[in-house]
């Protein structure tokens, strides 16, 4: 049996005014369960809190009500006072008699009435309250990181500076993402590799980063502070540990004709290859789709020449398992296949390319050494059409192209024709938009200086088609400012494809249990205030995966999320919040309704043994509530048939007593 | 029977303690006036209630029922009022298949910043269901006249 | 009335016991009168060759009783499902309310059950023999004499309505399979819409104030197999049996359906066994209907894990107010 105080707030005359404060303690003195009641001028001031507690232990009390202002206000005051009085701080309640009576009632009676009901609907909940204490769970300190293009390479610098040990998880052989690829960037135009390859060999040199390249994330278990991930490294048929990186293996290599990713197929790397000179880590990796030996075991070129002996042709695949507080999801994105998109004519003439195929080509790198020559024919093009939102704001091709705008593409755009016009100004540059979209620090400055001092043509309108007619590719537009219809005989088309999340991203987040978009990026914890943590706890997002963003918000996205991980990481222990679902195991029926609706992932269920009251034993499928990963939203109590899972602090029958105290 | 103008619906609004039971407090903060008959029980979300809380509300003698939540897509817990509005979606056409009036249920969002919606709510709702008179079916429905 | 005799699921039932790939077998078994025919689960050959019936009144939807059968030995059982009982074993499938591993499933072909509260009507009260002759059921009774009806005039309205003839999971089929029907299910749903709010009370209130809460809609329904129902739960605030006014005599049956809500595959068992003959299954197509017109088609037990959607959502579902609106039948 509950012995519960109810103290009633005068809050000076915020509720004296319109709350006849006295006769709402006296009225309440004979509900069921109470055995003392008072009312002060402050219950929330040190005199009030003082005599809530006296009373706490004069009168025995098991936990109480405070009718005054908010539970927003001064629950949490109110909660300490309880631990202070050496009560659960779970045994209290608050009527909210102030904003939600005393301040909206002109009428001493009705607001009265009004107090005296709420007050009987927390003493109510109160009587069925019972204690709780938050669950504690101890931190390992290790944070994943998941991608290792500059949003995975930078969340981990900051992590690791911090002092956490950080692995980056990498499906290539290097990190460095498609930054990597790139040529300079906007809107400062500096290089993107003279930025990016130091912050790779610092990534490469710390002491707290490990690098898992050519690796998979295949497993993840566990909840927050406590993940178990297993990783597949991908054999790579070579010895990281040993292998200088000299390229000799490369050169010599006889399967020349191996199309290289690294530039888009652009040209061609041998069967054993490194993708590019600042490769981090600098090893080499065999194509196990190209090696003759590794096919049919002929050749051997590779180990004969190294000297080091790292080749090793039995190497297997190889499975690591950790055990990690936090995981940064950055996997990144790719641009849209444009297989579907016939009208662009990519796939008939190769000199219709990507927005990110002509990075390469503009790149000292590059398969043309950065001379800007077509595809074809390695002849300098003299005029140059670039067409953007190519799949991007598409609201007719769902089936091909993407309804969000890809964001980044207006200003690679601008800098594409920039650079173009500054290195060649005999070329000419067209460039077809929807919109010119620059919002973004020095962004529209630096597109104005592409169409005023480049001189740019920039022409509102979509292009409908593009034909290859002799060395020439017609593309008709609409120009839509002076309502005609265009055509220009272009040397070059450049498509500013939409960009979409990487396709590891969907089996990724069902192993994460975090949630996607309809787009497949990932959604965050809330839209406003929780922009780089996933709504599961301990899971944390980093740049384009989530949505799409240039390298600078990528940047401070990334150095966000480390923050959230370095904030999680530097805890030893999560005390939890204590209000969490909890599920009767001899009531649940095992359905997977609950884990249906729980954003977070909470729910799992086990197969147990148990002892049923008809004195059988039996296995049953059951629902179990991971207490540190649960943040108590109740979605799961309401779904669930049998009534099973209730929520501690909401439960279904301390809410019903409200009602019948409130309807009484 | 009650006499004309004397009667006052009973109304219970359940609010999530993220949005709605914050936009109550403003309302309140900048003493936005709303009868005194409506009764707000806080939920952690609105996906908290069950539509047996509603039922038993209205078997007690609430004259209306609201439940107000984040506005979709800025549920604190990302997706608990989607489903609150599937199942209030179906509850409420049931009630109302049911005969009971379909004036006597309401779903509003209502964000933390948002006290006079709140507010106007609330008017608009008590109202509504004044207009109703007092509830007796849900009280009556298995038992003949 | 059917087209397969029970001598062919004899037959089926001692091939599949002798051979020990089946311990027993779920069949139907005659009761005290020719129309109480009932569930039993049979041991041996001697029992199903004496006991074993298959007729027009073997309406029993054997789904749910795989729940507690399925736990009483590691060995198969067999069980044979009328069409729309495949979609109640989905459903129960899905919410891995059985071990699919420990049930032989033999689909059979179903023309349509008889409601005997129809053939009553038509004949009288005491009846002493029924039988059935192809398309007509002859029936002895008492003290009226001899009748002879045709079997399309006493169909089980969940039967007149019949949904699908496909049968969705088996082991097994017996004869051939059939389609998804276009039926008219929903039309007596549709009909109370146009009505009035008053007038849907007064339906209602006529209707469940004949309740006599006898659980038998509760303990027939294979949606219904929770390990502990709420309404035995003392921790539930929903079982205050006794009091005849208490919270749960009224809102028993909206709970109730809601509970089932996306997870009824509209088999009718709720109507079939109700004693005062109150139209349950219109609270069930209400809800289908609704989540048919609110969300898209779904036919619950259709497709074996299928997420139901009352456990799912999409940003721009229809907000409550709307769905009230058009739940009546406005926008009709």
């Amino acid at each position: 049996m509950q012995r519960i105080g109810v103290f009633v707030c005068w809050c000076g005359t915020n509720i004296a005014g319109t709350v006849d404060v006295e006769a709402v303690s006296e009225a309440l003195k004979n509900e069921p369960g109470v055995v003392f009641s008072t009312n002060y001028q402050y219950m929330c001031s040190q005199a009030g809190q003082d005599m809530i507690i006296n009373a706490c232990k004069e009168h025995k009390l098991t936990g109480f009500v405070v009718c005054s202002c908010s539970p927003r206000m001064h629950e949490a005051t109110f909660r300490k006072t309880a631990q202070a009085a050496g009560i659960n701080p779970y045994m209290i309640e608050i009527a909210n008699i102030r904003e939600q009576c005393s301040w909206i009632h002109k009428d001493m009676k009705e607001g009265t009435e009004k107090a005296i009901i709420l007050g009987k609907a927390a003493i109510a909940k109160v009587n069925l309250n019972s204690s709780l204490t938050p669950g504690e769970s101890p931190v390992t300190k290790r944070a994943l990181v998941i991608g290792g293009g500059i949003a995975g390479i930078q969340t981990a610098l900051d992590i690791a500076d911090a002092g956490f040990k950080v692995d980056i998880v990498e499906t290539k052989p290097t990190i460095g993402g498609k930054m990597a690829q790139l040529d300079k960037t906007f809107p400062t135009l500096d290089c993107a590799a003279c930025i990016l390859t130091p912050k790779m060999v610092e990534v490469a040199q710390h002491e707290n980063i490990r690098i898992f390249s050519y690796s998979e994330v295949e497993e993840v278990k566990g909840f927050v502070g406590n993940f178990d991930v297993k990783i597949k490294k991908k054999a790579r048929y070579v010895k990281e540990d040993i292998c200088t990186g000299c390229g000799l293996c490369t050169e010599k290599c006889p399967m020349k004709n191996v199309p290289n990713e690294f530039n888009l197929g652009m040209d061609n790397r041998r069967a054993i290859y490194i993708p590019f000179a600042q490769a981090v880590p600098k090893v080499a990796t065999i194509d196990p789709n190209a090696c003759n030996m590794l096919k049919n075991g002929k050749c051997g070129v590779c180990a004969k020449v190294c000297a080091a002996g790292a080749i090793d042709y039995t190497q297997k695949d190889e499975i690591i398992e950790e055990k990690y507080g936090a995981i940064v999801a950055a996997t990144g994105f790719n641009p849209i296949s444009m297989d579907k998109f016939d009208e662009y004519a990519y796939n008939q003439s190769k000199d219709v390319i990507t927005s990110l195929e002509f990075e390469r080509l503009t790149n000292a790198a590059g398969p043309s050494a950065g001379k800007l020559l077509r595809p074809s024919d390695g002849k300098h093009p003299h005029k140059i059409v670039f067409v953007q939102c190519v799949g991007s704001r598409c609201d007719s091709c769902a089936h091909k192209g993407k309804e969000y705008c890809s964001k980044i593409c207006c200003m690679y755009t601008a800098k594409h024709a920039m650079l173009t016009r500054d290195k060649y100004p005999d070329t000419e540059v067209y460039v077809f938009y929807i919109d010119v979209r620059t919002p973004g620090k020095n962004f529209d400055e630096f597109y104005r200086r592409a169409v005023e001092e480049y001189g740019v043509h920039y022409i509102k309108g979509m292009v409908g088609k593009i034909m290859p007619e002799g060395d020439k590719l017609i593309v008709q537009a609409s120009d839509l400012i002076d309502n005609k219809q265009i055509k220009i005989d272009a040397d070059l088309v450049v498509l500013a494809a939409a960009i979409e999340p990487d396709k590891s991203a969907r089996p990724l987040a069902t192993m994460l249990t975090a949630s996607m978009d309809t787009n497949d990026f990932f959604t965050e914890a809330h839209p406003k205030l929780k922009p780089v943590e996933s709504p599961t706890a301990g899971v944390f997002l980093s740049g384009a995966c989530q949505g799409p963003k240039d390298i600078p918000e990528t940047v401070s996205q990334a150095g966000a999320a480390a923050a959230k991980v370095i904030g999680l990481l530097a805890k030893d222990k999560l005390v939890g919040n204590p209000c969490v679902a909890h599920s009767d195991e001899m009531m649940c029926n095992g359905c997977s309704m609950c884990a249906n609706v729980c954003p977070y992932g909470a729910i799992t269920y086990e197969d147990k043994e148990f002892r049923m009251p008809d004195r059988t034993t039996r296995i049953r499928r059951v629902a179990v509530v991971n207490e540190a990963v649960c943040q108590g939203c109740g979605a799961c109590t309401v779904t669930c048939p049998s009534g099973a899972m209730d929520l501690k602090g909401f439960m279904n029958k301390q809410i019903i007593a409200e009602v019948d105290a409130i309807c009484k | 029977m009650q006499i004309k103008g004397e009667y006052k619906p009973l109304i219970v609004a359940f609010c999530c303690n993220w949005c709605s039971y914050a936009g109550a407090d403003l309302a309140g903060n900048n003493r936005l006036n709303y009868p005194e008959n409506v009764k707000i029980i806080k939920v952690p979300c609105s996906c908290r209630v069950n539509p047996m809380f509603i039922l038993r509300a209205f078997q007690r003698g609430a004259d209306g029922v609201i439940l107000c939540g984040c506005h979709p897509g800025d549920c604190h817990y990302t997706t608990g009022n989607y489903y609150t509005r599937r199942r209030m979606s179906l509850l409420f056409s049931m009630l109302n298949f049911l005969g009971i009036e379909k004036e006597r249920t309401r779903v509003e969002w209502v964000s933390a910043a948002e006290g006079a919606k709140f507010a106007q709510t609330m008017n608009e709702f008590t109202e509504a269901v004044m207009k109703l008179g007092e509830n007796k079916r849900l009280e009556d429905l298995r038992c003949k006249r | 009335m059917q087209k397969i005799t029970k001598d062919i699921l004899i037959d089926k039932s001692i091939e599949l016991l002798s051979s020990g790939k089946v311990n027993r077998v779920l069949g139907w078994k005659n009761g005290e009168f020719d129309y109480d025919v009932t569930p039993y689960v049979f041991k041996t050959e001697e029992e199903i060759k004496n006991d074993f019936v298959f007729n027009g009144f073997s309406g029993a939807n054997f789904s749910k009783y795989l729940v507690k059968e399925t736990l009483k030995s590691e060995e198969k059982v067999l069980v044979f499902l009328k069409p729309c009982d495949t979609y109640s074993f989905n459903q129960l499938l899905t919410e891995n309310r059985f071990a699919r591993e420990r049930v032989y499933a033999v689909g059979i072909p179903c023309e349509g059950m008889a409601d005997i509260s129809k053939i009553k009507a038509l004949t009288d009260e005491a009846i002493s023999k029924i039988s059935f002759e192809g398309d007509s059921i002859k029936v002895d009774t008492l003290y009226e004499g001899e009748f002879t009806l045709k079997c399309e005039d006493v169909l089980l309205e969940r039967c007149v309505n019949c949904k699908s003839k496909k049968h969705v999971a088996y082991d097994e089929l017996i004869g051939e399979d059939g389609e998804v029907i276009d039926s008219h299910r929903f039309d007596q749903v549709e009909e109370l819409e146009r009505m009035t709010e008053d007038e849907r009370f007064l339906f209602w209130q006529n209707e469940l104030s004949r309740c006599i809460r006898c659980n038998a809609c509760r303990d027939v329904c294979p949606a219904c197999t929770c390990e502990k129902c709420v309404f035995d739960n003392p921790e539930s605030s929903l079982n205050n049996k006794a009091i005849s006014d208490s919270f749960e005599e009224k809102m028993f049956h909206i709970i109730r359906a809601f509970h089932v809500a996306g997870r009824c595959t509209d088999c009718g068992e709720c109507s079939r066994v109700c004693p005062q003959n109150i139209p349950l299954h219109l609270l069930n197509r209400k809800f289908i209907k609704d989540i048919n017109s609110f969300y898209g088609d779904y036919q619950a037990g259709e497709e074996k894990g299928a997420r139901a959607p009352v456990v799912n959502f999409t940003f721009d579902d229809i907000e409550p107010g709307e769905a009230v609106k058009r739940g009546d039948g406005d926008n009709a």
